[in-house]
């Protein structure tokens, strides 16, 4: 008699996929840093890193080669485990997301039907918030660590930064929920990929504006980088960081960057879904290679657009970014929900 | 009062419309502005594989001329490092012996001839005090070095190839430099 058996295939099917989605994160978040520069570089009229190797494509490498050479530091003062733990935890948060994102339908390989996504749980946009604000904990812990005022005063920034936004970004998801019903982010994107239905930003332009916004904040990017506000704060809460410390949190930045935008794309635009086209008529295995190639698109598209602001606006003021989230897009966003109820119950006859 | 010019204008205090409190129009604005800038040429120069040109009066190392038949010119007089103003020059004479003529020009010739590029401002002074057209500044400047002492510059770093045995070299050297 067997009390708990284990589908070994599933298993290593799933760690398999775990090891690829991982690995293909950070290597995307690698090259972002990477076009995070040569961005820069492009709408500054620079030419940005173009030494290491062809059109600089090693300068990540190089960058990562050098942060991991250079001298690790604590600080005497700090508190030794916390301050190892913070960097872990931001960099743990940020690759904990792609587990729940639906990269794209299913591929047929040895006979079996492999799912592209981790785990497709029925509440999986919740855990995507759960696990974004876990988030927060790096950047509170680092800073509260290093046992320095600029660092506590950015964590503290970045803290209630983070927590104000929250709210305004659930308020503009609940009204994609009322329309799709579910909390699935794979239910999400399936119904948008059904034919004669248009993607979710135009049924929810206002509920993307907000949750755009609030993603940016929560990525702690520019215009929302006040944690890291180098003139106010010298360079905010990782400032006593060195070595690969620091670049675990610059790097979960990235990470997060990539993850939100992932996250949008699969609300508001399709997910994996290719516009145009019905998937149903391609073979299964190419439309799914398809489907991430689409949803990638769409991740580099929105990474894109993130740069593209960050070298176009000024930071905010800390007033500003507080008037911003609590006065302005929380009414928006409950107003955007009023809309969308009234709408589906009027559509309800 | 009087306004000094026409130029000053009135500060506009009037409150904001609705779209410029909205803010968003302007973002757009300026992001259409930053993505305009894709396409704008670059005016970067890839420094060690293109170069600048300089302008012709350009004051960078100095060089120690020869003549035609290669001799060199310098009298080791000191006219140079007394108009120096960095005192950056120093140099000591000697006699030309017999059999030497076809090495220097005139009797006396520097037999040592030090520039200290750490001191020197390039001002061009040495080169407008020489009476013997004997140094002047090229179109190179100095390049980085990992010691002090590798930038006092002795005569073997300073002097010109030989016209008559290596002609290409001394014409590089001269590049574009003024004929005498």
């Amino acid at each position: 008699m067997t009390l708990l058996t284990i589908d070994w295939l599933l298993f290593t099917e799933k760690l398999v996929l775990i090891a690829i989605i991982v690995f293909a994160s950070l290597g995307i978040a690698l090259y972002t840093t990477f076009a995070e520069r040569k961005v820069a570089a492009i709408l500054q009229d620079r030419p940005g890193p173009n030494r290491a190797g062809p059109f600089g494509l090693f300068q990540p490498f190089a960058d990562g080669l050098k942060l991991i050479m250079k001298e690790e530091i604590i600080p005497n003062t700090a508190n030794k485990g916390l301050f190892i733990l913070g960097p872990g935890l931001a960099m743990t948060a940020a690759l904990m997301t792609c587990a729940v994102i639906p990269w794209s339908s299913h591929v047929t390989l040895f006979n079996r039907n492999i799912d592209l996504q981790v785990a497709d749980i029925n509440i999986g946009i919740l855990y995507v918030f759960g696990v974004v604000s876990m988030g927060v904990y790096g950047i509170m812990i680092g800073g509260w660590a290093s046992n320095n005022k600029f660092s506590l005063m950015a964590a503290l920034r970045g803290a209630s930064q983070a927590i104000s936004y929250e709210l305004a970004m659930g308020l503009a998801l609940i009204a994609v929920l009322m329309i799709s019903g579910s909390l699935s982010l794979k239910t999400i994107v399936d119904q948008q990929m059904q034919p004669g239905r248009l993607w979710n930003i135009a049924y929810q332009p206002l509920g993307f504006l907000i949750f755009f916004i609030c993603a940016m904040a929560e990525c702690n990017r520019t215009p929302f980088d006040l944690p890291e506000a180098e003139n106010e704060l010298n360079f905010g809460y990782h400032q006593e960081y060195s070595s690969m410390k620091l670049g675990f949190y610059l790097f979960s930045e990235y990470v997060n960057m990539i993850m939100s935008s992932a996250v949008m794309a699969c609300l508001f635009f399709g997910g994996f879904d290719i516009p145009f086209l019905d998937e149903k008529t391609l073979a299964p295995n190419l439309a799914a290679v398809l489907g991430v190639a689409a949803l990638l698109t769409k991740i580099v598209i929105f990474i894109f657009v993130f740069m593209w602001i960050r070298w176009t606006i000024p930071r905010f003021r800390y007033d500003q970014l507080m008037n911003l989230g609590w006065k302005k897009l929380i009414p928006l966003a409950l107003l955007n929900m009023l809309l969308t109820g009234a709408f589906i119950l009027w559509k309800q006859g | 009062m009087q306004a000094l010019t026409n130029r000053s204008k009135a500060v506009s205090r009037k409150p904001m419309s609705f779209m410029e409190r909205l803010y968003l129009p302007s973002i757009v604005k300026g992001m259409a502005i930053t993505f305009s800038h894709i396409f704008k040429k670059q005016p970067t120069i890839r420094y060690p594989e293109q170069t600048r040109q300089f302008s012709p009066v350009f004051r960078g190392l100095h060089v120690l001329n020869r003549d035609a038949e290669g001799r060199e010119r310098c009298t080791a007089c000191g006219l140079c490092a007394v108009a120096c103003p960095a005192e950056a020059i120093t140099m000591e004479a000697a006699e030309r012996l017999p059999g030497e003529e076809n090495l220097y020009r005139e009797e006396k010739y520097a037999a040592r001839y030090e520039i200290n590029m750490l001191r020197c401002i390039f001002c061009g002074l040495c080169e407008e005090a020489c009476p013997k057209d004997a140094i002047y500044l090229s179109e190179t400047f100095a390049p980085s070095n990992f010691t002090r002492k590798g930038f006092i510059y002795g005569k073997k770093d300073l002097l010109i190839p030989d016209p008559a045995t290596e002609p290409e070299a001394y014409a590089k050297a001269r590049g574009g430099e003024r004929t005498n």
